[in-house]
């Protein structure tokens, strides 16, 4: 089966005074059809830019540069603006890291998924999409949805306020929910029922989504497929159970040992060293050298290309896998 | 080893009032209601729990930076109040959770390290400037840093300075009120590095704040798990880990994703939110989420009991209810760990070479 998403070539720059920055530098990525794409990666490693330049949202001054983004098929950077607002809400839906910024503080919810239905629905009647709201706060497990859907976001808890999110992202039964950080800005025992509805919401209307995250036990928890940037830049992807249990980029191997693990003591975390560096000056070759602890003299000339290291498993580094590396000794 | 902080029963209830000109006081906010704890020398205690239960007031209340209710805190076997808050405050520090929020924008990083040397009285000028710099050594940062402004730093820098400003008064106690949460995985691992490899070489005691399990799990000798102002379990880190006897901490246990797909589904998430503080549910306040809910619960307060060598636990049913599923020892995939080995050894000889 074809994949629902297919991102190509993606370059997202920001225009500055010394010439173009990129945030995006050159994407291939596809989402299949009813599955889970995690991105993992730090902060200013483009993965929220990524998501943006999906819907056409990229703020002033950035633009998408080049590339392509293939919904079923159809490119959404040739769409026209009425076009992409069909799109958007429509086919495909955003939730992000922080519930409160995104709900309107002076409306009750109930009115904004009525709002949010309205957009792609002008013909149905208030008392049908009234109807159609309180059950889709019912379908994210809003407890007492009737009495929930005349109050204020302020009202809410975190969690319900990211339940509300949900709701309205899926009020349009869109293919596609791309999830920015959705968990982060909460607690853990929350984040476990909202992971939870997302992956009972996904069997039951087969979207796929895109999670973002810098969390590797959410994206082990929830993704069938692992795409890890740096810099603007995949560094590696593919199936789940194979990054896992086969990281073969050193960032990928950096992160892992960066993160306490309950399973193991560790004297020490396996910390990267260094910092990501800056979009205006970035490395000529591979953008992880300056912290790798693999690197040679050839890391520095070109940028490695996305190379297939086992079957659907890319890695972009010219030393991996790196037990083959073993000159290291020397 | 000899305890370092001993507190006893520590409240904060912040009256809720409404009406502006005649308020009235309409209700409490119990946000730290009877905590009890010690510390000892060199050991690091980390108190755990979800946001509103009290863990950062109660972080705010051992400095002193708000006045409790209720209870007292001794330090080194000296009951804080007004003539001993001096040296308190210099055998105390603190470092905080935001990097950006906690460091003077106007001040250079030097001057930041220099302060709390100077509001304390120690050395002259020339040999808080010397230091500043032997601290800036100490955290990973260069010497030349003294003299730019936090704006210049990343956030991961940054929270080195604060731990550099700490440490400028060679305290015994640090309150580490979230210090990795907001930063990036990779810095949060030099972070943690850090503040371990500092408790050793100076043996500091630390009170650790945090939400991340796992974090804690890396960081802490013992585990303090609060809920609604509460202590629910308190233990070493071995037990609360592996032989957790509160179901809520066995609940958040459970509801902690892990980095590895073989364990996919596992996580059992706990229904319900956490109740408000102003009307805390009666008898054991986790009754209204708690699983294995009997009707004792909902009237009488469960107590602290201590039920194994260092394991104080507050439910009426600790004892019968069945055996935790600890995680699984399985570790890392052999391939994964063999590469993360290789790593550690290439990061080891790239900084030999380094140096």
């Amino acid at each position: 089966m074809n994949p629902l998403l297919e991102i190509q070539g993606l370059r997202t720059v920001f225009r500055s005074a010394n010439g173009d920055i990129p945030a995006v530098d050159g994407v291939d990525l596809s989402v299949p059809r009813g599955k889970t794409l995690g991105i993992v990666g730090e902060s200013g490693c483009g993965k929220s830019m990524l998501s943006l330049s999906v819907m056409r949202l990229v703020p002033r001054p950035g633009r998408v540069a080049a590339g392509r983004v293939l919904l079923d098929g159809q490119n959404l950077l040739d769409l026209s603006e009425a076009g992409m607002r069909q799109v958007r809400g429509g086919q495909v839906a955003m939730i992000f890291q922080e519930p409160m910024t995104s709900l309107n503080p002076v409306h009750p919810i109930g009115l904004q998924i009525m709002e949010a239905m309205r957009a792609h629905d002008t013909k149905a009647s208030n008392k049908e999409l009234r109807e159609r709201g309180l059950a889709a706060l019912d379908r994210v497990r809003i407890p007492a949805a009737a009495r929930r859907f005349d109050e204020f976001p302020h009202q809410l808890s975190g969690g319900m306020r990211q339940r509300v999110m949900i709701a309205m992202a899926l009020a349009c039964k869109p293919k596609l929910l791309i999830a920015d950080e959705p968990t982060t800005a909460l607690d853990v025992t929350v984040q476990a029922q909202i992971l939870d509805l997302l992956r009972d919401l996904q069997m039951e209307t087969g979207m796929s989504i895109i999670l973002i995250t810098h969390d590797l036990g959410v994206v082990a928890e929830m993704a069938d497929e692992v795409a890890v940037m740096y810099a603007g830049r995949v560094a590696e992807r593919g199936t789940a159970s194979e990054i896992f249990a086969s990281p073969q980029h050193p960032y990928t191997l950096g992160l892992l040992g960066s993160v306490p693990r309950l399973d193991e003591e560790r004297a020490e975390l396996l910390a990267i060293e260094g910092a990501v560096p800056p979009p205006f000056a970035l490395p000529k070759g591979c953008r992880f050298e300056p912290r790798c602890p693999f690197a040679i003299a050839a890391c520095r000339n070109a940028p490695p290309p996305l190379e297939e290291v086992a079957p659907g498993h890319y890695a972009a580094c010219i030393r991996a896998p790196v037990e083959h590396s073993l000159d290291l000794a020397a | 080893m000899t305890t370092l902080l001993e507190v006893e029963n520590l409240t904060k209830h912040y009256p809720v009032k409404k009406g502006v000109v005649l308020a009235r006081q309409v209700g409490t906010v119990r946000a730290v209601d009877g905590v009890s704890f010690r510390i000892e020398r060199g050991e690091t205690l980390a108190i755990v729990g979800e946001s509103g239960c009290g863990k950062s007031t109660t972080a705010r209340l051992v400095l002193r930076l708000i006045e409790p209710t209720g209870g007292t805190v001794r330090f080194d076997g000296q009951e804080i109040s007004g003539a001993a808050l001096r040296t308190l405050r210099r055998r105390v520090q603190v470092v905080f959770q935001d990097p950006y929020a906690s460091l003077n924008p106007r001040l250079r990083v030097g001057d930041t390290i220099a302060e709390p040397m100077e509001v304390h009285g120690i050395g002259t000028r020339e040999s808080r400037a010397a230091r500043v710099k032997e601290l800036l050594g100490l955290v990973g940062l260069a010497p030349f840093h003294a003299q730019r402004y936090p704006h210049e730093f990343s956030g991961g820098q940054r929270q080195r300075i604060g731990i550099a400003r700490a440490l400028a008064v060679q305290p015994e106690l640090i309150i580490c009120d979230e210090p990795v949460s907001a930063l990036d995985v990779s810095i949060q691992a030099q972070v943690v590095n850090l503040l371990k490899d500092l408790q050793r070489r100076f043996g500091l005691s630390y009170l650790f704040i945090a939400h991340d399990l796992a974090v804690v799990h890396h960081m802490a000798d013992r585990v303090a798990v609060m809920y609604l102002g509460q202590i629910v379990e308190t233990a070493p880190k071995r037990a609360i880990f592996d032989r957790p006897m509160h179901p809520y901490t066995r609940a958040l246990l459970s509801a902690i994703p892990h980095p590895d797909p073989r364990r996919r589904g596992m996580v059992k998430p706990l229904g319900g939110d956490v109740p408000s503080p102003m009307n805390p549910p009666s008898g054991c306040r986790f009754h209204t989420r708690c699983p294995f809910v009997q009707d004792r619960c909902k009237a009488e307060m469960p107590m602290l009991r201590e039920l194994a060598p260092g394991q104080q636990v507050a439910c009426h049913f600790a004892e019968v209810l069945p055996p935790h599923e600890a995680v699984a020892e399985n570790g890392m995939s052999p391939v994964a760990a063999q590469r993360l080995a290789l790593y550690a050894a290439a990061k080891a000889r790239k900084a030999a070479k380094a140096a």
